[in-house]
């Protein structure tokens, strides 16, 4: 099984690229993460450049089609979305009826500096997510005071929210296996 | 040959539904006003008595793609998991012309009795020589029991999208 893992935060030293990275060591055995490093090459979404879209788009939807399931980490920027991923997801969400995220199984997950964990961002992620026709895997886990849980390296060192994202993975990849059983 | 047919009871034997002059569809109020859709491909019978059908949620027709596919994602019927929608009846009253059919509804994968009401108009013998009788029903189900529970809030505060859905089915179902 192939999950595509996707950062919301641009940053080198991100605390969602690292509960991202934390994921995939933690991925069950046939169950490959793989870390989507593109989102900075995504142009701002232009109706008129549709019909031939920038090759990094295509690279994106690619990637997405090719996937079982998209696991998300989102930071929380003005109480929403950040605007890079927002507008990766309007690309991708083209052509509306066929767009490559229908059916897909997804979860979204996500770290935040501050007490709650990027929670309003989250929300607002999987709304948008539905709304693109993905099957939304009913997880939660908002990773407050990021700086306490991860070290200087960017490793996960707090053991509760190890176990809740072992949890979080595995509530996708059953979601993901369901939606295998259904295709095949 | 007699066409005179006994109009007071429930047909017996077997009788399939003519899906050309037959139709499925929903109805919910939307913001101001009802928002339709229909399924096209289905199935219904009446054997002894009993009232079946079987609905493909994939063939639901809207005049814009975008929204039939909407409709179809997880968000609404999840077609992908849950592609039929399917009526078994338990028992069906008929008085006259009127008719109560008590029965399982299931859509989306979860199943809740259901009374369909409306009329029967027949048997009687069409102008081909076959046997038809019809069914004019309908019953009004509350969508988010049946898991959904997608909504917009209207600039007033009001939900967009109505949960009380009305199902209707005119049926010509011809003996077998």
């Amino acid at each position: 099984m192939k999950i595509l893992a996707v950062s919301g935060s641009l940053r080198s030293e991100s605390h969602n690229g690292a509960l991202l990275r934390a994921a995939a060591e933690e991925a069950p055995r046939d169950v490959d993460i793989e870390l989507w490093n593109g989102l900075k090459g995504i142009p701002a979404f232009d109706q008129d450049d549709e019909i031939d879209p920038p090759l990094t788009v295509e690279a994106f939807r690619d990637k997405v089609r090719d996937a079982d399931a998209v696991l998300f980490a989102t930071p929380e920027y003005n109480s929403s979305i950040p605007g890079a991923l927002k507008n990766a997801l309007d690309w991708a969400s083209r052509p509306t009826a066929s767009n490559v995220f229908r059916n897909k199984p997804v979860a979204v997950i996500g770290s935040s500096a501050g007490a709650f964990g990027g929670v309003w961002a989250q929300a607002e992620l999987r709304k948008v997510l539905a709304a693109m026709g993905a099957r939304v895997a009913d997880v939660e886990l908002a990773v407050g005071h990021a700086a306490e849980k991860f070290d200087e390296n960017g490793a996960l060192i707090d053991g509760t929210v190890r176990q809740e994202l072992r949890d979080a993975v595995s509530t996708l990849v059953e979601l993901t296996l369901e939606s295998l059983l259904v295709a095949a | 040959m007699s066409t005179t047919i006994e109009q007071t009871a429930i047909p017996t034997g077997t009788w399939n539904a003519d899906t050309v002059h037959s139709g499925l569809g929903f109805e919910v109020p939307y913001a101001v006003a009802a928002f339709r859709g229909e399924v096209t491909d289905f199935n219904v019978s009446l054997t002894d008595g009993a009232l079946q059908g079987a609905a493909r949620i994939a063939s639901l027709q809207q005049k814009e793609e975008n929204l039939t596919a909407h409709l179809l994602s997880p968000e609404f019927f999840d077609a992908e998991r849950f592609p039929e929608l399917t009526f078994v009846s338990e028992e069906i009253r008929r008085d006259g012309d009127d008719v109560e059919i008590d029965g399982e509804l299931t859509l989306k994968g979860i199943t809740k009795p259901a009374t369909l009401t409306g009329t029967i108009t027949g048997p009687t013998v069409d102008h081909f020589g076959a046997t038809r009788v019809g069914f004019k029903l309908q019953t009004t189900i509350d969508r988010t029991q049946f898991d959904i529970r997608w909504n917009m809030q209207l600039p007033n505060g009001e939900p967009a999208l109505g949960n009380e859905v009305t199902l209707k089915a005119d049926l010509t179902l011809v003996q077998a």
